[in-house]
């Protein structure tokens, strides 16, 4: 499961509509609670992948360096991420499955309907490697 | 001593410390140094004929060292060195 706060994820979905028709993408941070993912803030990044903004979507491990380290000052890990997919289903794609790494962490994607944020999913990278990961539907508790 | 950032899903890997320190001369050595350590470790950084794996981005401070010397980039005492799996997709099928 996911928890967020309302403002965070708003603050996510919001993101997908300022870059539409690109995909926005960014960082999850908080803790490991067990199964839970428990998400305390979120850091905006850039979409590096200016060849195909509307359908791909690449973070700057540069720009996670800095994130990762600017959260472990506020006693904050790395436990997710988010991008959206512009006018397409909010659901994970086979590029989505293949370059995700992060096993054990959260992939929200929000899907932006003509410019308005419709449908967040949130889907935990599941499993012990690469042969064997996964993207599983988890629920999602904004409060 | 050198320092390892260890990306949260390979924490429990190593330790579940979040930070591994290792004595080396060279990124390759660090590595090494760190998946003698942590055993666990090895399959999740590197292929079976021991390649780095494609996806797993080694940083030095804030340079990748794709664009230093590769693995054999010198690292000292005071250097970070970051292990970043890349964070990408989309709705491309």
């Amino acid at each position: 499961m996911l928890r967020i706060g309302k403002t965070e994820f708003d603050e996510i979905r919001r993101h997908g509509e300022e870059t539409y028709p690109h995909e926005c993408c960014g960082v999850l941070l908080g803790q490991m609670d067990g199964d839970e993912r428990v998400v305390t803030s979120i850091a905006r990044c850039g979409n590096t992948r200016d060849d195909s903004p509307h359908n791909r979507y690449n973070i700057d491990p540069r720009e996670l360096i800095r994130i990762q380290r600017e959260g472990r000052e506020r006693g904050e890990d790395v436990v997710g991420f988010y991008h959206s997919h512009p006018d397409h289903p909010a659901r994970w794609s086979p590029t989505d499955l293949a370059e995700a790494h992060w096993l054990g962490c959260s992939y929200v994607i929000t899907s932006v309907e003509k410019g308005k944020a419709t449908i967040t999913n949130s889907f935990e990278l599941a499993g012990s490697d690469e042969n064997d990961k996964q993207l599983v539907d988890e629920k999602i508790e904004a409060s | 001593m050198t320092k390892i950032q260890i990306p949260t899903p390979l924490r429990e890997y190593a330790g579940k410390q979040p930070t591994v320190e290792v004595k080396a001369g060279t990124v390759a050595e660090a590595l090494s140094s760190l998946v003698s350590k942590h055993p666990d470790l090895r399959r999740h950084l590197y292929t079976e004929d021991g390649k780095l794996r494609s996806f797993v981005n080694v940083y030095l401070n804030d340079e990748d060292v794709r664009y230093l010397q590769k693995e054999a980039t010198p690292v000292r005492d005071s250097d970070t060195i970051s292990i970043v799996p890349s964070i990408a997709g989309g709705r491309l099928d």
